[in-house]
């Protein structure tokens, strides 16, 4: 693996927009993607947020974690009402706040995937951030769409999910947006620049943020970042960006281009327990599918 | 003075939301609702009416970001029809518990299954739960009025709570009557700019609808009901300013005709009304002492105003055009349960669902049932306490 100079901090003073005694479990992504949200917008973000993990990290009232403006919403309405304060925005003349729906693989991918497409074709100016910890974590850890294939979960609790995940990354792009793009909360540089891009485009862009969960998917609370480091350095999870009709590699990601650069696909699956009943023809079957989605990559840069 | 105009009742909600100035609609189409959709594209294409339309992918959505649009500061509408009003009846909870001034007008329509598009109350009276104020007009001149009224009530601070107003598919919707228009300058001035509880706009941090424990939830519920009361007297007053601005009074949240002197009350709501009184006019021409009670708002419930003219009467006949299965209509079912707090010595009081998936109930049906009514409470007999009346 090629060596990378330390970056500099992102602007961000700790305790200053996301603030500390949150109900987030230990070692849960949410609150360290909401850090580099706040480096990028401050408090100058409304997060629209459906049912989700962060609806209850934000805390119970009075209380609220974020020293920014939150609206919670019904289920699989994130895209929809986040449509409707940015058009009175605009009408309004309010142009120095970001709206940002942030919703979960389950109100994206699944309950939410009609309202989401609503507004994107639309182009309604928002910035729409699928967190993905890969199921429906805060009902406790049952199969969504989003779940990767041979995963446990309390709903696919002996075979595991028989299917591969849903590319919701892939389906914004064929709605003609003028961003996508996929983020890790492992590279917040990386993702705190997909933001710095996001909130220059007019019109509709769509995130999708790997967040590995540690309760849902079985692994020690200190191994957050690592785990979702593992996912891109295994090139199961590829960064990159997509705007002007093409794919656009992102740095972290570009040295696994090369199938031989990869760390094994097992290196990742080993340190979760809910892949702890992988077959050796489940791997396989994985390994297939990560070439598949790197050829995908490739034909469209 | 305002204008006439010969126009549906459906563009008299188009011309209404106009008229109130709203800066975003948020609406999916939907049969008999989607020509108050089209008139509105209409003139915000035309740039008669400064506001964006979001063309929403579904009904669940037209709501949700009439919700955002209204939280951020605008003026929001939207409007709906029988499914497309289950669709979102999540949002239509949602909207009223975080005390949203949000008007939407509701085309009413049989709900499936089986397919049906002829009108009656059903989908109507099943929001009487929601937390919105329900109002319903009987003719397009009312229609027109109640939702520029409703703007005005959604908005007053004592209530701050979205308001609906109904009106049968057809009959009101897609039917031409003359409508009086008000001067914009005088509406304008009448209805004042948006007013709001709070505004999410992210100049500074707010957040709502967090999760809250159940003693915080009751309370903000409980105040839902509070201002549910207030908006009893919001209603008479808004329509006695409107009243003064256009020569239009309808009597807050019923009207009456012919009550005083009146031994027998008839009770109805929507256009139907129109054709209840037709019947009642012609049986008071007979010697029969009825007089006509139209419900215009559902919710508030008007229980103190029907007690003042039901007190000391001999009997009420209640028209519903929708039924809670195994239960009763529902207008009947509020009264009679309204009515037991100011007296264990209810009058005679029956109940006719009829008209439900559209059956044409005329005057002359009208004229036979409350005429039955009467001459067999006069005979001394008790008449069937519930009747689905059905023509066939």
């Amino acid at each position: 693996m090629a060596q990378t100079r330390p970056k500099p901090p992102l602007p961000y003073r700790m305790r200053d927009i996301v603030l500390p005694g949150d109900a987030a479990c230990p070692g849960c992504p949410i609150p360290m993607a909401w850090k580099v949200l706040a480096a990028v917008f401050r408090e100058k973000m409304i997060l629209v947020i459906p049912a989700c993990c962060s609806s209850v990290v934000v805390g119970a009232y009075p209380g609220n974690s974020i020293k920014a403006s939150v609206v919670h919403v019904a289920f699989a309405s994130a895209a929809a009402v986040a449509s409707g304060i940015a058009e009175a925005l605009k009408k309004r003349g309010v142009n120095d706040v970001q709206v940002i729906a942030w919703a979960g693989d389950g109100g994206t991918a699944d309950i939410g995937m009609a309202s989401l497409s609503g507004a994107a074709e639309r182009n309604h100016d928002m910035i729409y951030i699928m967190y993905d910890n890969e199921a429906y974590m805060n009902t406790g850890i049952q199969r969504s769409s989003s779940t990767p294939f041979g995963a446990w979960t309390t709903t696919t609790p002996i075979i595991g999910k028989t299917e591969h995940k849903k590319d919701v990354a892939r389906i914004m792009i064929a709605h003609g947006v003028p961003y996508v793009a996929t983020a890790s909360i492992a590279y917040p540089h990386d993702f705190y620049a997909k933001l710095q891009k996001a909130r220059r485009i007019r019109g509709f862009k769509f995130i999708h943020l790997h967040a590995p969960c540690p309760t849902g998917w079985r692994f020690d609370p200190k191994y957050t970042v690592q785990i979702a480091k593992l996912a891109v350095e295994t090139g199961l999870w590829i960064l990159y960006e997509y705007y002007d009709g093409k794919i656009h590699l992102s740095g972290p990601s570009r040295p696994y281009m090369d199938p031989a650069k990869r760390k094994p696909v097992e290196e990742y699956l080993k340190l979760q327990g809910r892949f702890k009943k992988m077959t050796p023809e489940k791997i396989e079957e994985i390994k297939k599918y990560t070439e598949m989605y790197w050829d995908w990559i490739k034909r469209h840069m | 003075m305002g204008k006439v105009v010969p126009i549906t009742g459906n563009y008299a909600v188009a011309y209404a939301a106009k008229m109130a100035r709203v800066q975003v609609v948020a609406a999916y189409p939907i049969t008999p609702q989607t020509s108050i959709v089209e008139k509105l594209a209409e003139f915000i294409e035309s740039g008669e009416l400064d506001a964006v339309m979001i063309r929403v992918e579904s009904e669940h959505s037209a709501l949700a970001a009439t919700f955002g649009a209204a939280l951020a500061g605008a003026r929001a509408f939207t409007a709906t029809s029988s499914h497309g009003l289950l669709y979102m009846h999540e949002w239509v909870h949602w909207t009223s518990r975080a005390r949203v001034p949000v008007v939407m007008a509701i085309v009413t329509r049989t709900i499936g299954t089986p397919w049906n598009i002829w009108p009656d109350h059903g989908d109507f009276m099943d929001q009487r739960d929601t937390g919105w104020i329900l109002g319903f007009g009987m003719d397009n001149q009312e229609v027109f009025d109640l939702t520029v009224q409703a703007f005005k009530i959604s908005e007053d601070p004592r209530v701050y709570l979205p308001v609906m107003i109904g009106l049968e598919g057809f009959i009101l919707g897609h039917t031409t009557m003359p409508v009086e228009l008000p001067d914009q300058k005088e509406l304008d001035d009448w209805l004042g700019p948006r007013r709001q509880g709070y505004v999410i706009d992210g100049r500074e941090p707010l957040a709502i609808g967090n999760l809250a424990w159940p003693e915080d939830t009751e309370e903000m519920f409980m105040d839902i009901q509070k201002a549910m009361e207030e908006a009893k007297q919001v209603i008479k007053e808004v329509d006695e300013s409107y009243g003064k601005l256009t020569g239009r009074k309808y009597g807050g949240l019923i009207q009456c005709v012919g009550c005083s002197n009146a031994k027998y009350i008839a009770i109805a709501m929507g256009a139907w009304a129109g054709d209840l009184i037709e019947a009642v006019q012609k049986l008071r021409d007979e010697g029969y002492p009825v007089g006509v009670v139209r419900i215009r708002f559902v919710r508030p419930f008007p229980i103190e105003d029907l007690w003042k003219i039901i007190n000391g009467v001999k009997g009420v006949i209640v028209f519903d055009r929708a039924i809670s299965f195994g239960a009763w209509g529902q207008i009947y079912t509020d009264l009679v349960a309204g009515l037991a707090q100011y007296t264990r010595n209810l009058p005679v009081i029956s109940n006719i669902v009829a008209g439900v998936g559209g059956v044409n109930v005329t005057h002359t049906d009208f004229y036979k049932l409350v005429k039955n009514f009467v001459d067999i409470v006069e005979k001394g007999e008790q008449p069937p306490v519930f009747t689905w009346y059905h023509k066939r």
